[in-house]
């Protein structure tokens, strides 16, 4: 017998999914179902995936209002994309396959995330804000190496890169969708397999350690799943920075016991609804097509900072 | 040789090289006698100079004057949600009043900066001491929200091309007769020269400096003037260099401590170095194309800033 909570959300979600594929609609329903369903496919999987990576992210550095956004990891992904372009030339990158470079991009991301942020999350696990403001600053830092390499590879084709820099809710990159499913699922299938050590994790480094967890084992691949996620998400439409925070806070007011088998599943229906009926309301009701992800980036903002001023430890 | 002359000299011969650089060919010989390097001398690469130069030095001493105030070594216009809040009146005031004048657009980016950044200090006053971080990390993403409401009403307007020149800083648009307001914010620098004595009493919080006969809130509010009004010339002529001045004010007391008399002048004048050389790099990296000053300045700045704050402290 499935939680009545999650039975719930996945209601909604179904009745967000219907919203979507049928508000609006007119004209020849084969391609309608197709071209829509392909976009809602899209956005479902990266609203689950930033949920389930925040809360994954979360319980092994312990806090909650930390994210992998908030510590760079989309900037990260973007400045090893203009990296490859940079390395191979872009006349070379774009005859490449997009599914393989794509695969080659999630690859050198899990590589670098983990270490880089293994060690940040060693070092500082004492003081929340010191590696709050790292992980800000080091997002800034890779943003402008980013447009620097961008401007490096060629200030004529500039702008055909220039697209990456805003979340894209609206023109998803459905060509590397195949691709990106299995990245999540691959990251969300580790999470759901490290439930239980991650349940134990959410006690904190000492207890969990006394308990036979190893937690430094689990938070270096706890990162190399999250940088999995985030390289799908990120690939698909974009730097988004406050999402994952409001789907992961939202979960743990439905969910307030620390289960990863309900937390989980929970966080990915949430992010799955949120994306998909927000994307309805504007782009159908209200005719905003591109409006969804400042509104994100405004709400997520607020809530950081109440988190930060009001909810502190 | 003393520091000061060794700064001096410095920062001279940036300036000789940043006359130097560029893609016309200026020929020395021909200044004075031959009217296309004059033209180009005092038409482009003089000005430019001089933008550049005013800029680093002035927005160096507003954070320094943000610093104090704000009584955190963290903060400085960029992250206090001041350049945002400029931006905010300037996309105002072009979609109410397209056709006001320079000054008026100056003069309410002034007020908004003004304004966001008293917020900012009201919600830093709530803040406990204890923990310095708290405060630029509020900062930014207070800043981030109202980048968010300036990028949303600009998309709505269709105005985010004026809102990219605003935000990112460049130098490669300046030429005589537009970058004349810059002067204004140098005055003001000069303004935070003539009182450094008493911003360096301030520093020491409200007890101390009643108890020693500086009036605190007028300094708090002479310092808020000295950083609106620098922010919103340096937006509306070059655009925002993020952590210009974080950085600069940390690395100078670093080496010599935090009496203002003293230090200000050189907080000035690495400024104006430091955005120099990235000026000249960002235009020497991919010649005869420029990259903008904000994108070199924002590698090196933040990797400056992720050494202030992962460096051990010098002095405990």
């Amino acid at each position: 017998m499935p939680d009545r909570r999650l039975v719930l959300l996945a209601l909604l979600l179904a009745a967000a999914a219907a919203a979507f594929l049928l508000i609006g609609a007119r004209g020849s329903w084969s391609f309608l179902l197709a071209f829509r369903g392909q976009r809602l496919l899209a956005l479902a999987l990266v609203g689950a995936a930033v949920g389930v990576a925040t809360v994954m992210f979360q319980t092994v550095s312990g806090n909650r209002i930390l994210t992998p956004a908030i510590m760079g990891f989309d900037a990260l992904y973007l400045l090893i994309q203009s990296g490859l372009v940079m390395a191979l030339g872009a006349t070379a990158y774009v005859q490449i396959d997009p599914r393989a470079k794509f695969l080659a991009e999630a690859a050198v991301m899990m590589l670098a995330a983990s270490t880089l942020f293994a060690a940040l999350l060693g070092r500082g696990r004492s003081d929340l804000y010191r590696l709050l403001l790292v992980g800000i600053i080091f997002g800034t830092l890779f943003r402008s190496l980013t447009n620097l390499v961008q401007r490096l590879i060629d200030p004529n084709e500039f702008a055909i890169f220039q697209g990456a820099a805003f979340a894209r809710f609206s023109n998803v990159d459905t060509g590397l969708l195949a691709a990106a499913a299995l990245l999540v699922a691959l990251g969300a299938g580790y999470g759901w397999a490290a439930r239980h050590a991650l349940d134990v994790a959410t006690l904190g480094r000492e207890a969990a350690v006394s308990l036979g967890v190893e937690h430094d084992r689990l938070s270096r691949r706890t990162l190399i799943a999250v940088a999995l996620l985030v390289s799908a998400t990120t690939a698909l439409v974009g730097p988004v920075t406050f999402f994952g925070l409001l789907v992961a806070s939202l979960a743990y007011v439905l969910f307030p016991e620390p289960r990863h088998g309900l937390l989980l599943p929970a966080a990915a229906l949430i992010g799955a609804t949120a994306l998909v009926a927000g994307q309805t309301l504007f782009e159908r009701l209200l005719g905003m097509a591109s409006t969804l992800s400042v509104v994100v980036e405004f709400g997520g903002g607020f809530l950081f900072l109440f988190l930060l001023l009001w909810r502190r430890r | 040789m003393s520091r000061a002359a060794l700064a001096a000299a410095g920062l001279g011969l940036l300036c000789l090289v940043s006359v130097a650089v560029g893609v016309g060919d200026l020929r020395v010989a021909g200044i004075g006698r031959d009217a296309e390097a004059d033209l180009l001398l005092f038409v482009s690469r003089l000005p430019r100079t001089a933008a550049v130069v005013l800029t680093g030095a002035t927005m160096a001493v507003a954070g320094l004057v943000m610093q104090v105030i704000a009584r955190n070594r963290f903060v400085e216009p960029t992250t206090a949600g001041t350049g945002e809040s400029a931006a905010l009146g300037l996309l105002l005031v072009t979609i109410l009043a397209p056709t006001a004048s320079l000054p008026a657009k100056m003069g309410v980016a002034t007020l908004t900066a003004l304004a966001g950044t008293a917020v900012f200090l009201a919600i830093v006053r709530r803040l406990p001491p204890t923990q310095p971080l708290l405060v630029p990390l509020v900062g930014l993403v207070y800043g981030g929200i109202i980048g968010a409401g300036v990028t949303f009403l600009g998309y709505e307007t269709d105005l985010l091309q004026y809102i990219a020149v605003w935000t990112s800083g460049e130098f490669s648009g300046v030429l005589r007769g537009r970058y004349e307001l810059l002067w204004i914010a140098g005055a003001v620098a000069v303004v935070a020269y003539v009182f450094a004595d008493r911003f360096t009493i301030a520093s020491l919080g409200r007890e101390a400096s009643v108890g020693l006969g500086v009036s605190y809130g007028a300094m708090v509010a002479l310092g808020l003037g000295i950083v609106a009004m620098t922010t919103a010339m340096v937006v509306v002529t070059v655009g925002m260099i993020p952590f210009v001045g974080l950085v600069v004010p940390n690395l100078v007391s670093r080496a010599m401590g935090d009496n203002l008399r003293r230090t200000l002048p050189y907080v000035a004048a690495s400024g104006a170095g430091l955005v120099l050389a990235c000026d000249i790099l960002g235009r020497l990296i991919r010649y005869p194309y420029e990259i903008p000053v904000g994108t070199v300045f924002g590698v090196v700045g933040s990797a400056i800033f992720l050494w202030l704050l992962l460096a051990p402290p010098r002095r405990a």
